[in-house]
């Protein structure tokens, strides 16, 4: 069920890497264990961020969750439109991205896990 | 995320029809309670526009009874309990020579001299060994802890009245708000309460243990075709708090009085000595200090329970409640803050996650059903 075009950080957000940059989500794993999200802080383009380091957070009714940078690098996009619908991180978590990343060390994608191995990490 | 149940976790006799359900359980007192079954959102809109059904089953019972049972209980809660006819009930606390609440309650009047104090399941224990140590010598009056002799289901939402009526010979529409009935619902007995906890009309079930799946079952069933949903403790902390109803232990514990926490109209100043008078009346006529008020979010962001509140660039309070308030579309909160910023739109701030983001006091409660 999880996208092979993806990979996935133990935290449970998930990369999509084409042209040295990667768009980043949540998983629906993630989606699920929060609930309904009503809002979503992110960074201010051009930050950069560790890879594992935190780079926002995701607010359900009940829950905060932090969210965690699964590669190094310059956030050069960030998803606007949540703003007014942070349900579609409900609606369609693989589909919807929060940040977009350029990339800094490509290399550092080894460390994630491919769909297979997320699949089995939240199983 | 998910949560060992460890082999100490009670359970309710309804524990197999939540997992059937699907339900996400949570533990909470010292139980295993479902927190939500579809969603905390969709159960939270059910209750405010149709109806939900919770099982509160984890609540404590404590009866107390003997020919000076109304003394005794006047003794050791705040309101005042002599103006309960049978058949009624009032929300009231136990409290401390401090005036602070060991827990609060509802009180229910059985009969003259016979009372049931519904509690809360964390504090259970302790109310119960509290009370037991305050009627020592307090004459005709013991407390018997009766918490496994009753499941207790929460039917709430516009829609309740209907849905129960169409399963109980009682006549609904005689009862008011905090009043009480025996009777048959879907053929098991039942005490017929007026009462909740979500800011909705509804009614709050009490029925022996072995009978809680027969009138869960029954009542969802009934209730189905009109939108009722079950609902879990996620929608019932949503619920209460856009109705502003404090949570014992959350937003008022020994060390708040009940004068700080916004409920000196609990207090029966009329009534003679209770356990707390003294420091009460003392804090009334000084004024008190620091005051729970409600707050809403002006930035975005939603206030979690432990937050800074500050003002000036101070901090001056700790947020005791926050969610994201689905029928309100916006973040409320309460806090304790000092008395000098309790007035509405007070502009306060409060941290979150090292971010300053702007809130702005508001009068409770925020959210108050249109009454017919």
């Amino acid at each position: 069920m999880y996208p092979a075009d993806l990979k996935y950080t133990r935290d449970h957000e998930w990369i999509r890497v084409a042209d040295g940059e990667g768009h980043v989500g949540i998983t629906d794993y993630a989606q699920q264990q929060l609930g309904d999200v009503v809002y979503v802080e992110l960074p201010a383009v051009g930050r950069t961020f560790a890879q594992g380091e935190q780079f926002g957070a995701v607010e359900s009714v009940k829950a905060v969750s932090d969210l965690y940078c699964p590669v190094s690098g310059e956030v050069v996009r960030v998803n606007e439109t949540l703003g007014d619908s942070p349900e579609a991180i409900n609606q369609d978590p693989h589909g919807t991205w929060l940040i977009v990343v350029k990339l800094s060390d490509a290399g550092e994608l080894e460390a994630l896990l491919d769909a297979g191995g997320y699949d089995a990490h939240v199983a | 995320m998910t949560q060992a149940p460890s082999a100490t976790l009670r359970t309710t006799p309804l524990h197999a029809r939540h997992r059937a359900l699907g339900a996400r359980m949570t533990t909470f007192g010292g139980w295993e309670m479902p927190v939500q079954y579809t969603g905390i959102g969709d159960e939270h809109r059910a209750v405010r526009t149709a109806a939900g059904l919770f099982d509160v089953s984890h609540m404590g019972e404590i009866e107390i009874a003997g020919g000076d049972a109304l003394a005794a209980v006047q003794r050791i809660t705040c309101n005042d309990a002599g103006r309960l006819a049978v058949g009624e009930a009032q929300y009231s606390a136990l409290t401390t020579p401090r005036g602070t609440p060991v827990d609060d309650l509802l009180v229910y009047r059985l009969a003259e001299q016979h009372f049931l104090l519904v509690v809360n399941a964390a504090n259970a224990t302790r109310d119960r060994d509290w009370i037991t140590a305050a009627l020592e010598g307090a004459g005709d009056a013991v407390a018997v802890d009766t918490s496994r002799r009753y499941a207790l289901l929460a039917l709430q939402g516009p829609r309740s009245p209907e849905i129960l009526q169409a399963l109980t010979a009682v006549e609904l529409d005689a009862m008011r708000y905090y009043t009480f009935a025996t009777g048959e619902v879907a053929g098991l007995r039942a005490t017929i309460s007026r009462t909740g906890y979500t800011g909705e009309d509804g009614f709050e079930l009490f029925v022996a243990p072995q009978a809680a799946e027969g009138l869960w079952t029954a009542l969802l069933q009934a209730g189905e075709p009109v939108g009722l949903r079950p609902a879990g403790l996620g929608a019932r902390d949503t619920l209460r708090l856009e109705a502003s109803m404090r949570l014992q232990g959350q937003d008022m514990d020994e060390s708040t009085t009940l004068l700080e926490a916004g409920l000196g109209w609990i207090v029966g100043w009329d009534k003679g000595d209770f356990v707390g008078r003294e420091a009460l009346a003392a804090q009334r006529a000084e004024g008190v200090e620091r005051r729970l008020v409600g707050f809403e979010m002006v930035d975005p962001g939603i206030a979690r329970t432990g937050y800074d509140v500050l003002a000036d660039g101070e901090r001056v309070g700790r947020v005791t409640s926050g969610t994201w308030a689905p029928s309100l579309g916006k973040a409320i909160g309460m806090a304790y803050v000092p008395v000098a910023l309790r007035a509405a739109d007070t502009e306060i701030a409060i941290e979150i996650r090292g971010r300053r983001a702007r809130a702005r006091v508001v009068r409770m409660p925020f959210y108050k059903r249109a009454r017919s």
